[in-house]
């Protein structure tokens, strides 16, 4: 971080100095998470959840470590093993239900996380690279969640594995052999649920080398702010600690309120019972939903219906299926380009008019609806629904957030973060009337965001 | 003065709600810790007592069988009244663990010996159970990975095991039927 | 400029596959779902009078009540179902005495082997013993029954939705097919070897009503067994079996909440403390 007023770490005695000259650990921490960290000082509490998503992922690892202790991965036991665990082992109970709640919570942690910088824009230049590893840990955060709902081996866990693996499927030439490959067979069964094991166990700890290059990446422009104007001086910005770690305390309190409410009192209400019938290669359950993190891109996957064909001639040019499965992964692919859609000078929505009634009125509902109709039964009126929503879905990121970006007319913004907290800024040129500017709606107050 | 006494109780009060929050969650840390340490203690089903019955009117004198007591070897052995009399010769008070054979064969027993085959210094199964084996020094049991030498009681009597193998708790259901646990 | 170009026309791309190819032949082929009529029948789980003694944020198990479900189980449902995840010891939990609890395993024939031939043969239970699966496997299961399999009960309230309710209202809710059903689909016909429940999935189940007339099992404890009671026992017997730790959860979880709630404010006082110097100062 390089903000000329960063405070310096200085060891204080004998033994700090020598571990610094040795391995300057503390250092490093002092200058990501300390007080050597100069954080804008007017960040809302929609900035709490990246630390409070790095606490989920250690939620995860421990309780995770703690079930694969007690874990069989063999599809004679698996399932017996996971009543074990609810069962016999000590605490266990509180390990399984802390861990398949502890996912739930991490992605909606992740989403808050996700749709914050939707909102403020914070992928944008300078900080592109700090959103593309965000979206490669969403993606990961993705398989591995995939690949622990199937561990339980219940009605859920197989068809779920036979659904997903099914995408591959639809790829063409290769399709049907690379999903026997996946899974080790020609259905889920001994192979699929130990390389599974094997994989979920493995990738949350890459997930955590990526969050380590997500935060190093932040530091180098240092964080984003609601307004979306960059640090100017040393007044915009307070150090991390104490400032922060008080307030992603306070946070984290409140995150833990809500996540315990639901692991001792709700424990089973964000799953679905048909997992707790062990798996049945014979049957499937009236209706397979993914886990409710999944349901707006199981929605997108099912909006395609029909083949694209040539018009009249009734030659297929792509199957349904695979037009579903693009569609899908498609939809957080865009995520990768987004930083070069939105070409507005502008970051934060509450400055862009136009951008905010289509974030509230357009892109939430949206994702909304794709999420209920996920979970409905693949039939009408829910199909409609769902096509629509897809429809808006890529409208809004590929097609109206350029054009927006291109015809808004922005709100002004405050000179500088100092002025949009204090009301008013000593530095502003012609400052005692800097606080009448917000009404002059003159675009050329606009500050370049570099 | 007055300024800078309420300055002073000032920041004693900060520092007070501050300390209180980090210790608070402190203790809160240490509490969840608790869950994750005892997981892994035994479960229930492990801890949860068994039995195992053996039928000892197959055993002839002199010989032994071994079968399973919590997933640990057990031997049982029917004495020869030789080594029934070669175990009472011993002087107890000579012994590291001092048990005399009655102590270890229980009240209206004459000649069934059961012990645990688990050797008392490192957990290895001992010799002397079947037929042929290695029966030590003493004619007992011996156990191969140290070499503790055990007499026809089961009692230690050389090599670096501490106490004699060890007696669990039994008792017959019938003549020719024991319930070990 | 080129990506963004690009972006609308895959974008747009991406729709117009959307809108002409599905969502338009979709919308002009336009027709819910037709289910049979029949369904419109099929009612969600109703709660016996005065509900369970678990339920709730302060629930605690009904001992009695759980000992006499167990009676109910083993007395009725074990003659086809079985419950493997929860072993005799677990009994102790109902209130049951170790010796009650060694009584009550030895009651019960469980899969041995004769330790002098090493056939497979049958021995009394011990404590340590799961509960027997009633069919040797799913194939003798499926013979016997009408090639229905029984399922396994350990976790039926958990594999249903509002599973205990369900229980009760499935094993108290047998009828005859509503006449109404007869008036508005008179194909309507309970196939031959199934049995009208308006609680089951397809509201036609494999299973003959179990619990058939008052007094069909004499309850120790003197409670007088209705059909109704006899199914809100079972009911909340196979929800312990389901999640044993159910009542103890929810006793841990308010110590925990207590002690969060407390750290919350504490956390929340200390921040307003240390951003108290940052506030605005209005001019």
């Amino acid at each position: 971080m390089s903000f000329a007023w960063a405070k310096q770490y200085e060891p204080k005695n004998d033994f700090t100095k020598w571990i610094d000259e040795k391995l300057p650990l503390p250092r490093l921490v002092y200058n990501a998470v300390g007080a050597g960290y100069p954080v804008p000082r007017n960040l809302n509490y929609m900035w709490n959840f990246g630390v409070l998503a790095g606490f989920c992922l250690m939620i995860q690892i421990i309780t995770g470590v703690i079930l694969a202790m007690h874990y069989a991965a063999n599809t004679e036991v698996a399932f017996a093993t996971t009543e074990h665990i609810m069962r016999n082992v000590n605490s266990g109970w509180l390990m399984r239900y802390a861990h398949a709640n502890g996912a739930s919570f991490f992605f909606i942690v992740i989403y808050l996380h996700i749709f914050r910088g939707l909102y403020y824009s914070s992928y944008k230049a300078p900080r592109e690279m700090i959103w593309l590893l965000g979206v490669v840990i969403f993606l990961l955060m993705m398989a591995t969640a995939f690949m622990g709902y199937v561990l339980p081996w219940g009605q859920m866990s197989f068809w779920g594995a036979k659904v997903i693996t099914g995408l591959f499927g639809a790829i063409p030439l290769v399709g049907e052999s690379l999903q026997t490959w996946l899974l080790g067979g020609f259905a889920p069964d001994n192979a699929a649920l130990n390389r599974f094991f094997s994989l979920h166990f493995l990738l949350p700890f890459v997930i955590a080398g990526v969050v380590i290059l997500h935060i190093w990446a932040l530091h180098i422009p240092g964080s984003s702010n609601p307004t979306g104007i960059e640090v100017k001086k040393e007044s915009d910005t307070v150090p991390f600690h104490p400032y922060y770690t008080a307030k992603d305390g306070f946070g984290l309190g409140i995150f833990l309120l809500a996540f315990t409410f639901m692991v001792f009192f709700l424990p089973n209400m964000l799953g679905h019972p048909d997992n707790y019938i062990e798996a049945n290669p014979l049957s499937t359950p009236a209706l397979i939903v993914p886990e409710w993190y999944f349901l707006p891109f199981y929605a997108i996957l099912r909006a395609f219906t029909d083949d694209l064909t040539i018009p009249f001639t009734g030659i297929v040019l792509i199957q349904a299926k695979l037009l579903g499965v693009i569609a899908m992964f498609g939809s957080i692919l865009v995520w990768f380009i987004l930083p070069w859609l939105d070409k507005s000078p502008v970051r934060s929505g509450h400055y862009r008019p136009m951008f905010k009634k289509f974030f509230w009125f357009g892109l939430i509902p949206c994702m909304a609806l794709l999420t209920y109709c996920g979970g409905a039964p693949a039939e009408q009126p829910y199909v409609l629904l769902s096509q629509i929503a897809t429809a808006y879905y890529f409208l809004h990121f590929l097609v109206i957030l350029p054009i927006v970006s291109q015809i808004e007319v922005p709100k002004p913004l405050p000179y500088s973060i100092t002025e949009s907290v204090l009301g008013s800024d000593d530095a502003a040129p012609g400052n005692s009337a800097s606080s009448g500017a917000k009404g002059a709606g003159e675009a050329g107050s606009l500050q370049p965001a570099e | 003065m007055a300024d800078a006494n309420e300055a002073n109780e000032g920041v004693r009060r900060r520092d007070f709600i501050h300390v209180a929050a980090l210790s608070t969650a402190g203790v809160g840390a240490a509490a969840s810790a608790l869950p994750l340490v005892t997981q892994m203690a035994p479960s229930a089903d492990v801890l949860a007592e068994s039995t195992t019955d053996v039928d000892v009117s197959a055993i002839e004198a002199g010989q032994s069988i071994k079968t399973i007591f919590r997933k640990q070897p057990l031997f049982v052995k029917r004495l020869t009244p030789e080594e029934i009399a070669e175990a009472n010769e011993v002087d107890v008070a000579d012994l590291r663990d001092q048990e005399s054979l009655t102590d270890r064969l229980g009240e209206g027993n004459e000649d069934i010996l059961v012990t645990m085959g688990v050797c008392t210094h490192l957990g290895c199964v001992p010799l002397g159970a079947a037929e042929g084996e290695n029966k030590g020094e003493y004619g007992g049991y011996f156990c191969p990975c140290h070499g503790s030498h055990y007499d026809s009681a089961g009692r230690i009597r050389k090599g670096p095991a501490p106490t004699n193998l060890v007696v669990p708790d039994f008792a017959f259901t019938s003549e020719s039927v024991i319930r070990v646990g | 400029m080129s990506i963004r170009l690009g972006a609308i026309i895959a974008g747009l791309g991406i729709v117009g596959i959307l809108f002409f190819w599905s969502l338009l032949p979709g919308a002009i082929n336009y027709a819910p779902p037709e289910k049979p009529d029949y369904y419109a029948f099929k009612e969600k789980p109703i709660a016996p009078e005065g509900g369970f003694s678990f339920e709730g944020p302060f629930g605690k198990w009904d001992n009695a009540q759980l000992q006499r479900g167990y009676q109910v189980y083993k007395e009725v449902c074990a003659a086809c179902h079985g419950l493997k995840f929860v072993a005799f010891r677990n009994l102790s939990e109902l209130g049951y005495s170790e010796a009650e609890v060694q009584a009550e395993a030895a009651n019960w024939t469980v899969p041995g082997i004769d330790p002098n031939t090493g056939e497979t043969t049958t021995r009394p239970g011990k404590p340590t013993d799961q509960f027997p699966s009633p069919f040797a496997n799913d194939v003798a299961a499926a013979a016997a029954n009408n090639n229905a399999i029984p399922p396994d009960l350990s976790l039926m309230t958990k594999a249903r939705k509002d599973g205990t309710n369900y229980v009760y209202s499935l094993l108290a809710g047998y009828g005859e097919a509503d006449p109404e059903i007869a008036a508005t689909v008179p194909e309507f016909e309970t196939p031959a070897g199934l049995y009208f429940n308006k609680y089951f999935s397809n509201v036609n189940i494999a299973m003959a009503p179990p619990i058939v007339i008052d007094g069909q099992v004499t309850y120790a404890d003197g409670t007088e067994a209705t059909v109704n009671q006899m199914s809100a026992d079972v009911a909340a017997f196979l929800t312990w079996t389901a999640e044993p730790t159910l009542v103890k959860r929810k006793q841990t979880g308010w110590p925990v909440l207590g002690f969060l709630l407390f750290a919350t404010i504490l956390a929340y006082l200390s921040k307003k403390q240390i951003w108290a110097g940052l506030k605005p100062k209005k001019k």
